[in-house]
């Protein structure tokens, strides 16, 4: 692979162990020439505040809920001019909530576009509110005594949009996002990819630990990294957890978030039991 | 297609869409729009319109869509209507804030509840404040050369643009029209061009700022929206030595030896002048003084226009707790009296516009004590049950 500058510049704003910062860095390290429209979010801020930008590429800031119909008009105006650029929504969990009926048109339309939901399970930018991708139990300031509903799976709702690309990535597994990455950029129309992007002070862990807690998340079967390319498969660091048995550290996974203090092990055993169905489910896809 | 035609003030839009050349529309159907966006998908779709039609599933994203391929350098449509309107509210303000031209075309329509899908003029002024260039059309022949005068304007002070018609009394009423040959339209109407297109360099757009540059682009394009005033009356002009039409900020009728004066907008200024013919004809000095354009405001010709004479101000809408959305308008230049009526597209003809105005004249019109005067009396009187 060539080395490229990473399009995140150096001295951004972002907080300490801040894992957009990690999924900007690959996204610049995969694609050669991206447009970046970015939502309301963390991301408005890890952009930077005038005269400063700390995304070395055309970046177009558009309200939360319009990213990727804004997309789609750029998408328009490019194919009109015979442009090949790749045009990348890059967004979070809440702008794909408020914008999920924008989403789920542009996907509809297989807009020439990729879309990025950097997850990190709650709003963040306004100060860990639930959001739909939400963990069960987790505590937020909208949910102090951890929320009371399961997450929606995103990634999979995308799928059923029978769009030509869809997978899940992790920024504790950057080469297989910048390859996922690298694939979606050989493929036109609607590409999605929702990042799993721990959040230190919103899931209350020290931000040296983001790439680990992400990995736990992996190994835990917590969170699961496949692809759809016109068929869904388990990504290499997932596709030993297929076998339940080598799931290692569900426990370790959420205790080691501040979020998730005082749950007990019945809830644990719950999650667990949720994790085996969410397997079943994609297996279910794979098998196809 | 031109010449001398028959066409709906939507078919109309459609026609000046295409003439201008228009590279990418995204529309979400509302009624009294849908035929617009219908017959803009015929024209792609049959290849006699070369745009880009994106089917949205939404108002918010089909204002969000066009902004997206106008700050990226093509010239783009969009139309809506009422409740559509407000729900692209936000995207209306952020296009604006961002200085790309585009154009829409609001067919205004009563906002709810109750449904009703009939004309006042409410919607269409929620975006007085945006920074819209906002004009407003009386017959299906304004609506056509507002269009196509809205792309040249709006691409000239680097402002979005919008022509509001009348739901059904324009959008669905054929009307005869003179549409223009492609090559006068190519003639007025240059290739685009804006203050910045996205996409190329890397740059970025909108991001967060220190607040005094958020407030000097406030002032910036308040003074932009202001030096329209120029812009059009220019425009306008080269566009009356093509057509022969005047599309101008204002229409006077019958108003220079008037006495009384009345003011308003849209398609039913059309009966108002009918009116106006019969109360001369029992020598009432009575004249009007159409509004074409609500943002700019052109608040010094209106007062010069105005002076010495009795105003009256005829409002389609209101601003709930201050009155009619035209009458505190003006009333910023002239004293006004101010009637609300047509609400909920009420009909108001000839007839009512005669016993109006007769009232008016008389000096017999009762304004309620809170300033404004709801018309016909008897709707309010009586009540509903």
């Amino acid at each position: 692979m060539e080395v490229k500058e990473s399009i995140l510049l150096s001295g951004n704003p972002s907080c300490q162990g801040c894992p957009h910062s990690l999924g900007l860095r690959a996204l610049g390290l995969a694609l050669d020439d991206p447009v970046v429209i970015i939502p309301a979010g963390c991301s408005t801020i890890v952009a930077g505040i005038h005269p400063k930008a700390t995304i070395n590429a055309p970046v177009l800031h558009v309200p939360f809920a319009s990213a990727p119909a804004v997309a789609s008009g750029i998408a328009s105006a490019f194919r009109r001019e015979g442009k090949k650029k790749q045009i990348v929504v890059w967004m979070g969990d809440g702008g794909a909530d408020i914008g999920f009926a924008t989403i789920s048109g542009a996907a509809v339309r297989n807009e020439d576009i990729i879309v990025i939901v950097s997850d990190n399970e709650a709003y963040m930018n306004t100060g860990i509110q639930s959001s739909g991708t939400t963990f069960w139990k987790a505590k937020t300031t909208t949910s102090p005594t951890g929320k009371s509903e399961e997450r929606k799976d995103l990634a999979a709702i995308m799928l059923m949009h029978r769009v030509p690309y869809v997978a899940t990535a992790s920024v504790g597994y950057l080469p297989d996002f910048i390859n996922k990455l690298e694939k979606a950029k050989k493929i036109r129309g609607f590409r999605f990819i929702q990042l799993h992007s721990p959040c230190p002070p919103g899931w209350r862990f020290d931000s040296s630990k983001t790439v680990e807690i992400a990995r736990m998340a992996v190994k835990c079967g917590a969170w699961i990294l496949w692809e759809f390319d016109g068929k869904l498969s388990f990504s290499p660091a997932s596709r030993p957890y297929k076998d339940k048995m080598k799931r290692t550290g569900l426990t370790e996974y959420l205790r080691a978030q501040g979020r998730f203090k005082g749950i007990d092990d019945s809830d644990i055993e719950t999650i667990e039991k949720n994790i085996d169905m969410q397997w079943k489910f994609l297996e279910a896809f794979e098998n196809f | 297609m031109s010449g001398r035609t028959i066409m709906t003030g939507n078919q109309a839009v459609a026609e000046a869409v295409r003439l201008a050349r228009t590279e990418v529309v995204a529309a979400y159907p509302i009624t009294p729009q849908t035929v617009i966006v219908e017959k803009l998908a015929e024209m792609v779709d049959s290849g006699l319109l070369d745009a880009e039609f994106i089917r949205v599933e939404s108002e918010h994203s089909a204002l969000a869509a066009v902004y997206g391929s106008a700050v990226a350098g093509k010239r783009s449509f969009t139309a809506t209507s009422s409740h559509g309107l407000l729900y692209m509210y936000e995207m209306i303000w952020w296009v604006a804030n961002a200085r790309v031209p585009l154009v829409m075309v609001v067919v205004t329509r009563t906002i709810g509840p109750p449904w009703n899908i009939h004309t006042d003029h409410t919607d269409l002024l929620t975006m007085r404040d945006s920074g819209w260039i906002i004009a407003m059309a009386e017959n299906v022949q304004e609506a056509f050369d507002l269009t196509i005068n809205g792309f040249r304007i709006s691409e000239e002070v680097s402002l979005p643009y919008t022509a509001g018609m009348d739901a059904f009394q324009l959008s669905h009423t054929s009307e005869v029209v003179d549409l223009l040959e492609q090559q006068y339209v190519d003639e007025f109407l240059p290739e685009r061009r804006q203050s910045y297109v996205f996409g190329e360099e890397a740059f970025t757009v909108g991001c967060i700022g220190p607040n005094e540059y958020t407030a000097r682009l406030r002032k910036d394009t308040f003074e932009a929206l202001k030096n329209t005033e120029k812009v059009v009356d220019k425009v306008s002009r080269e566009y009356e030595e093509i057509t022969g039409r005047n599309c101008g900020l204002l229409e006077e009728y019958r108003l220079d030896d008037a006495e009384y004066a009345v003011v308003m907008m849209g398609a039913w200024s059309g009966d108002a002048k009918d009116a106006i013919d019969e109360l001369r004809k029992e020598s009432l000095p009575i004249g009007l003084l159409k509004l074409r354009y609500i943002r700019p405001m052109p608040y010094k010709k209106i007062q010069k226009l105005l002076d010495g004479k009795q105003v009256l101000v005829l409002d389609r809408d209101c601003s709930m707790g201050a009155g009619g959305i035209l009458g505190v308008e003006v009333k910023n230049c002239v004293e006004a009296t101010n009637i609300i009526a047509g609400i909920g597209g009420i009909d108001v003809g000839v007839d009512d516009f005669i016993k109006m105005f007769r009232v008016f004249s008389e000096g017999k019109l009762e304004v309620e004590k809170n300033g404004v005067y709801w018309w016909p009396p008897e709707i309010y009187d009586k009540g509903m049950r």
